[in-house]
């Protein structure tokens, strides 16, 4: 047993608290310590993503406890790539803070940074439902106050609406757990899934009402339609760095749709079939509502936020086919929307800063127009999904995995409309933004100063991007092992479950 | 006792759910408390309803009560609890940065300040 499973949860949890406690008042030494931190978190996930290229299923038993009593921390190849994406999304968005200067606009920022790493890191390494419950709980506490970073009206209100909102989104997910254990006695996720096949068709009223309720909450945190109101007020009020990390907070749900309809909840049972009936006409909805949202914005930041509903809605889309193929395609389309996402909210971040604000109307010409311009058309090129960048293989690739669906027509209709019209929206909002703007006048206000770090920053995740391109065959090869491994529920029983000699 | 815990459950959440849909925060603040009265009322029938039973190992006691619901409990408690703090402190300073505690987004959400809309900058 590696100890080196709990090191994702336990670096960002010590350097969260040493900054919290030792270091308040010295910025620059949050800034050294918490970008060492992140760095090391890269290196970590790294690391780990190596341990788990092997195909083997690694357990870290919390206590030595044995499985179903204890609480286990399980690293998979999903867990180790997304532990990878988050810590890398981190790094960049938080070198785009430190050069724009938004970590000086309120306190604890750099503790609350990491703070959400920990709970972000934790979701995706553990085995325990309840312990998911917890570590959602942490990163959701960060997030509301890294959401309302540097204060003001607007975001503070956006900032009620938001914790009322995921307040009621962990009620539902308590009540989903407290059904699941009272139906299967135990919060083990493997343990849950070995009771929940044995549990007799007849009698599964009540699993198929905890299963939906369990659905509804991470789609509360993914965003699906009708569950997505907290979104577009909350991104497009929220500081830009803090945004761009979220684009990696959706996918937690995401990811906990993925998990637990593969492992607990796999094809044969009852539960499957009535969840995923209703998740792909929500996953239709989400894309459609988030690409015509981008076309019918006047404001860059909700257009960013909408965005970002339509990539969800596409990853859902692979998501409810619930196959090796179609959740390969996930996998990859997964990794390139969170990567996108936060690029689109690092630009549109860079373009307040230089514009004053966000509202699309004819300004006059910003200070650096032409680079800006570039590296907007090209995060627009990547969310839309256009070649050449990877957007465009990943639509393919979701595209493909629904090829042989009944619902075929309509998921390659609202797939292709929608991106028509997310074309169309990105184009009028780079057009109104630098060439309008150029024909106003020219009375530009001052470039800030210091953007080299944040423009690195922006060109580090679209580098990803063009990496994710590039390398599109091993990266596929990659995913489509991550999806045979998360779909071979029994070696993940095996792993938990037997083998537990040695322990308490 | 069945009746009563299940009745209290359903009270309280529908008094919650009707709360937290009020557009002034404290009534909002308010339905999330009782949500979360309820809903740690429902973990702990999760682990069936016994009374007068120990939930560790005892000499010579026959029925035991599920401990790990209680555990949970716990743990949701003081989780809401933070929560709901959280909360009162936001609410607070949107109501001071803002001047109403309403919940909902005001029009300037929406639409771009109408001074500045014919283009003066």
């Amino acid at each position: 047993m590696s100890h080196l499973l709990i090191a994702p949860v336990l670096l960002p949890a010590v350097l969260g608290a040493v900054i919290i406690l030792g270091l308040r008042g010295d910025l620059r030494w949050q800034r050294g310590l918490s970008l060492l931190g992140t760095a090391a978190l890269v290196g970590l996930a790294l690391w780990l993503n190596l341990l788990a290229a092997d195909d083997t299923i690694r357990v870290y038993r919390l206590g030595n406890w044995a499985a179903p009593f204890g609480i286990v921390l399980v690293l998979d190849r999903l867990a180790a790539l997304l532990l990878l994406l988050t810590a890398v999304l981190a790094l960049a968005v938080q070198l785009y803070a430190v050069g724009s200067g938004w970590d000086r606009r309120g306190w604890h920022f750099h503790a609350l940074w990491q703070f959400q790493l920990m709970g972000i890191c934790g979701a995706f390494l553990t085995g325990d439902a309840f312990n998911l419950f917890v570590f959602f709980e942490v990163l959701l506490i960060a997030s509301y106050g890294l959401m309302v970073h540097g204060g003001g009206e607007m975001r503070l209100r956006a900032g009620v609406q938001y914790i009322a909102y995921n307040l009621a989104g962990s009620v539902l997910f308590l009540a989903a757990l407290g059904v699941l254990y009272a139906v299967t006695g135990t919060l083990n996720m493997a343990d849950m899934a070995a009771r929940v096949a044995a549990i007799p068709p007849g009698d599964s009223a009540l699993l198929r009402t905890g299963a939906v309720l369990l659905v509804l909450v991470f789609a509360i945190k993914a965003a699906l339609v009708p569950l997505h109101f907290w979104l577009p007020a909350t991104y497009a009020n929220a500081p830009g760095p803090v945004a761009a990390l979220f684009a990696v907070m959706t996918k937690v749900g995401a990811y906990g749709i993925m998990r637990f309809m593969t492992l607990v909840f796999p094809q044969d049972t009852v539960v499957e079939s009535v969840v995923m009936d209703l998740l792909l006409p929500a996953a239709l909805f989400t894309l459609a509502l988030g690409q015509i949202g981008v076309l019918g914005s006047r404001h860059l930041g909700r257009l960013a936020a909408f965005a970002a509903i339509g990539s969800v809605g596409t990853l859902m889309i692979a998501v409810a086919q619930q196959n090796p193929q179609s959740t390969a395609a996930a996998v990859y389309y997964l990794v390139h929307s969170t990567l996108a996402a936060g690029a689109l909210f690092l630009v549109v971040d860079l373009i307040g800063a230089r514009r004053g604000d966000l509202w699309l109307r004819p300004r006059p010409a910003m200070p650096g127009n032409g680079l800006v311009a570039v590296l907007f058309f090209a995060t627009a090129i990547a969310v839309t999904g256009m070649p050449p960048l990877s957007g465009f293989i990943g639509k393919l690739l979701v595209m493909q995995a629904t090829a042989e669906t009944p619902a075929v027509i309509w998921v390659w209709a609202v797939i292709l409309l929608g991106s028509l019209v997310a074309i169309y929206g990105m184009t009028c909002a780079g057009s109104l933004l630098f060439w309008k703007g150029a024909e106003a006048g020219s009375a530009a206000p001052r470039a800030p100063a210091g953007q080299g770090l944040s423009l690195a920053a922006i060109a580090a995740l679209l580098a990803g991007i063009v990496a994710l391109t590039v390398f599109a065959g091993p990266a596929m090869r990659l995913a489509h092992d991550t999806a045979l491994q998360l779909h071979d529920q029994s070696a993940y029983l095996e792993a938990v479950l037997s083998g537990q000699e040695g322990t308490k | 006792m069945e009746f009563l815990l299940a009745s209290a459950i359903g009270v309280m959440t529908a008094a919650g759910i009707y709360l937290i849909l009020r557009k002034r925060s404290f009534a909002v603040v308010l339905g999330t408390t009782m949500l979360s009265y309820a809903i740690n009322l429902f973990l702990f029938s999760t682990g069936r309803l016994v009374v007068d039973a120990p939930p560790v190992l005892r000499e010579g006691a026959g029925v035991y009560t599920d401990p790990l619901p209680q555990a949970l409990v716990l743990t949701a408690i003081v989780i809401s609890f933070g929560m709901t703090a959280v909360t009162v402190m936001i609410a607070l300073g949107a109501y001071l940065a803002g001047g109403d505690d309403r919940v909902d987004m005001p029009r300037a959400d929406r639409r771009p300040p109408e001074s500045d809309e014919r283009g003066d900058a």
